[in-house]
């Protein structure tokens, strides 16, 4: 019991292709309980995946998935969806039910796993509709909200069922300043007021070591490097150098593979 | 750009070929997934009348304008032919036959397709690209139940109403056009229609068929917005494909329904 | 709420689709609702059935009496066997009564005409009927002209 507490999530030996590519190798991350934890690595390498595999919407090829103790994979539908209640969501987008207005949008997970009466849904939507500061949003309809707005919402949603896991993918794209500043301290202020666990996946480097305590750097299917925020910005490694200063060329080179430059130019083409 | 040999050509052949196996068996899993089995979270009856609203009413306005122009036509180009022979009176049971047993479900099935068919495909095709089919699997609910299935059954029922509406309707249409226009005697009209026109035969028939083609129809509309590349232009491809599936689908599938029907074996 | 709309949207739906079936049964098909008539069976042999279907009416003077229900070949005498189903009403027709195929105007569909006889008898379920005339084919009806013509040409 003490081990399981120490980290809430646990990815041992994962491997996942899809196709005939391989986009993890025999990997292992440990999120500990309580903390937030960051997941970063360049475009590509596969964070939104490995959120996915956390959230049991894809099957690991090799390897187990562990949420508070339970390897997902294996589990039966209906342990599946208990699991999910202490699992709270928050994707790019938002990904609000357009048909569905602010208010009923938050009331989901509830409708959904509770039979709880109406006055106490609506108690409890308008609570977490006030965490987020969109209490008075309650009626209008997704298409009506900016895009921070929904976001915000979508966080409300995610955190209607007081989930233990929260995890956000790319939270901090194509915000604002302001939104970016909103996003950052309700990510923090949610994960230390309800003592839940918080994955980040994020390229988004300043914001997220910011927030962080401790993060994992992903790349080539394997884990590059892992620390807290202070202990990566000072590593050896070259590839995670180049992630955390953010340098054009290096382990990632610059040029696409192309043929002789030279040749190209003056040569048949 | 680069030519393509004949071996190239072959094994693209062979590939296209085996795609469409595989689209056929995911179709098919989907289809069983979303209708049969233990029924899923959320909504049920609610959402099945909120989607025969959207699939069903919403399409009465092109079904009935269309019915009654096709009656309208098939009455006037009718009537003309007819003429030649002795044999205006006939006028009646020409529209009446020609709308139950093929105008009326086809006509209605391609209709059908273009307006709802793409509507469906494309509302899901959006919901795949924004997340929301993802953040209903997070919550626990299985979108195959709650997005499809009720998307499924309103197809299936609607289509077969908006099939007969617009039989009736054109056959009205038919009427006005050869009793008060051309002047076809409302007597002999309707009577011809009624000594030729065989209730299980005719009608019930052109239900059996549109039935069919509702089944088909809203398959192929739900899973192409199911199975579409989470972008804008996998949605608009997908949307395309929905309406030259359906629209091949329903013209080959009358074929044989009206051989096996209508055919003297 | 907008569910009621909705809900009344769609019984309204399908309460006008109803509505239409029952309107193509009764006043497009002429679906009579008395088809539950009591019928009683009769047979006729003809040489030459040609152009006479399933279904097709049996009218005495005028009047449809009932339908053909069957046509089979009758292996024995090589004749043609039409079975039909009478309206258990007209049950008074005579063992020596005609059976023609006819047909209705020009480019109408074959029925079958009945005419009743002199004899004291009646026909009962399963009876049948021997006086027959067949369909009239075109092309005898030409070769039978053709050859008129020639005989009066012969005889002039």
């Amino acid at each position: 019991m003490s081990a399981d507490n120490d980290y809430a999530v646990e990815l041992k030996g994962l491997s996942f292709t899809r196709g005939s590519r391989s986009i993890f190798n025999n990997v292992d991350i440990r999120i500990p309980r309580g903390k937030v934890t960051g997941i970063m690595g360049p475009s590509g390498c596969g964070k939104t995946t490995l959120l996915r595999l956390m959230g049991a919407q894809l099957r690991p090829s090799a390897g187990q998935v562990l949420v508070n103790g339970q390897d997902l994979p294996t589990l039966s539908r209906s342990d599946l969806f208990d699991a999910r209640k202490h699992m709270g969501v928050l994707f790019q987008s938002g990904a609000l039910f357009t048909d569905l207005d602010v208010f009923e949008n938050v009331a989901f997970p509830l409708r959904v796993h509770t039979d709880l009466p109406d006055e106490m849904i609506r108690d409890i939507v308008l609570m977490k509709l006030q965490a987020v500061g969109l209490r008075g949003a309650v009626e209008l309809m997704p298409d009506e909200l900016s895009g921070g707005m929904k976001r915000r919402v979508a966080l409300a949603r995610a955190i209607a069922m007081d989930p233990q896991i929260l995890m956000y993918d790319e939270p901090f794209v194509g915000q604002d300043p302001i939104a970016m500043g909103v996003l950052v301290r309700l990510i923090r202020l949610l994960n230390d007021a309800l003592g839940i666990t918080s994955i980040v996946v994020s390229h988004d480097l300043a914001e997220t070591a910011s927030i962080a305590d401790y993060i994992y750097v992903v790349g080539d299917g394997q884990v590059l490097g892992q620390g807290t925020p202070a202990e990566l910005m000072a590593a050896d490694n070259p590839r995670i150098r180049q992630f955390m200063k953010g340098e054009p060329d290096g382990p990632v080179p610059f040029h696409f593979p192309a043929p002789d430059y030279s040749a190209d130019l003056l040569g048949t083409r | 750009m680069r030519k393509k040999s004949l071996l190239e050509r072959i094994r693209l052949l062979g590939r296209s070929a085996i795609d469409i196996v595989g689209v056929l068996g995911r179709s098919g899993m989907f289809l069983m997934h979303a209708l049969v089995g233990r029924r899923g979270i959320g909504g049920g009856f609610q959402l099945l009348v909120k989607q025969l609203y959207s699939v069903g009413v919403m399409s009465l306005l092109i079904v009935v304008v269309s019915g009654m122009f096709i009656g309208m036509v098939l009455a006037l180009q009718g009537f003309s032919i007819l003429a030649k022979y002795g044999s205006e009176q006939a006028t009646g049971q020409m529209v009446a036959l020609t709308l139950l047993r093929e105008l009326g479900p086809v006509v209605t099935a391609l209709l059908f397709a273009g307006r709802a068919g793409s509507a469906l495909t494309a509302e899901i095709g959006n919901m795949k690209a924004t997340e929301q089919l993802s953040s209903l699997e997070m919550i626990g609910v299985d979108p195959l139940k709650y997005i499809a299935a009720p998307r499924l059954w309103a197809g299936f029922i609607s289509l077969p109403v908006l099939a007969i509406i617009f039989s009736v309707v054109g056959i009205w249409g038919g009427s006005w056009v050869a009793i008060d226009w051309l002047g076809v005697y409302d007597g002999s009209f309707w009577a011809n229609m009624q000594n030729s026109v065989n209730f299980n035969e005719d009608v019930i028939n052109g239900v059996i068929k549109s039935i069919v083609f509702a089944f088909v129809v809203t398959w192929i509309a739900v899973f192409q917005g199911y199975d579409c590349e989470a972008t804008s232009e996998g949605i608009s491809r997908a949307t395309t494909k929905t309406v030259v599936y359906s629209s091949l689908a329903i013209l080959g599938l009358d074929f044989i329904l009206t051989a096996l029907m209508f055919g003297d074996f | 709420m907008q569910n009621r709309t909705l809900e009344i949207g769609v019984g309204m739906f399908l309460l006008a689709g109803i509505l239409a079936l029952v309107l193509l049964a009764l006043r497009v098909s002429g679906l009579s609702t008395s088809s539950t008539t009591d019928t009683y069976k009769l047979y006729a042999y003809f040489d030459n059935i040609a152009g006479l279907t399933v279904r097709a009416k049996v009218s005495m003077a005028g009047v449809t009496i009932g339908k053909v229900t069957a046509i089979d070949l009758d292996h024995d005498h090589f004749t043609g066997r039409v079975t039909m189903q009478i309206d258990k009403r007209v049950n008074n027709l005579t063992t020596d009564s005609t059976a023609s195929i006819l047909t209705a105007g020009l480019l109408g569909e074959k029925y079958v005409g009945l005419s009743v006889g002199g004899e004291d008898t009646v026909l009962k379920d399963g009876g049948t009927i021997h006086d027959t005339q067949s369909s009239l084919v075109l092309e005898d009806l030409i070769g039978k002209f053709l050859m008129n013509s020639v005989n009066n040409k012969d005889a002039k």
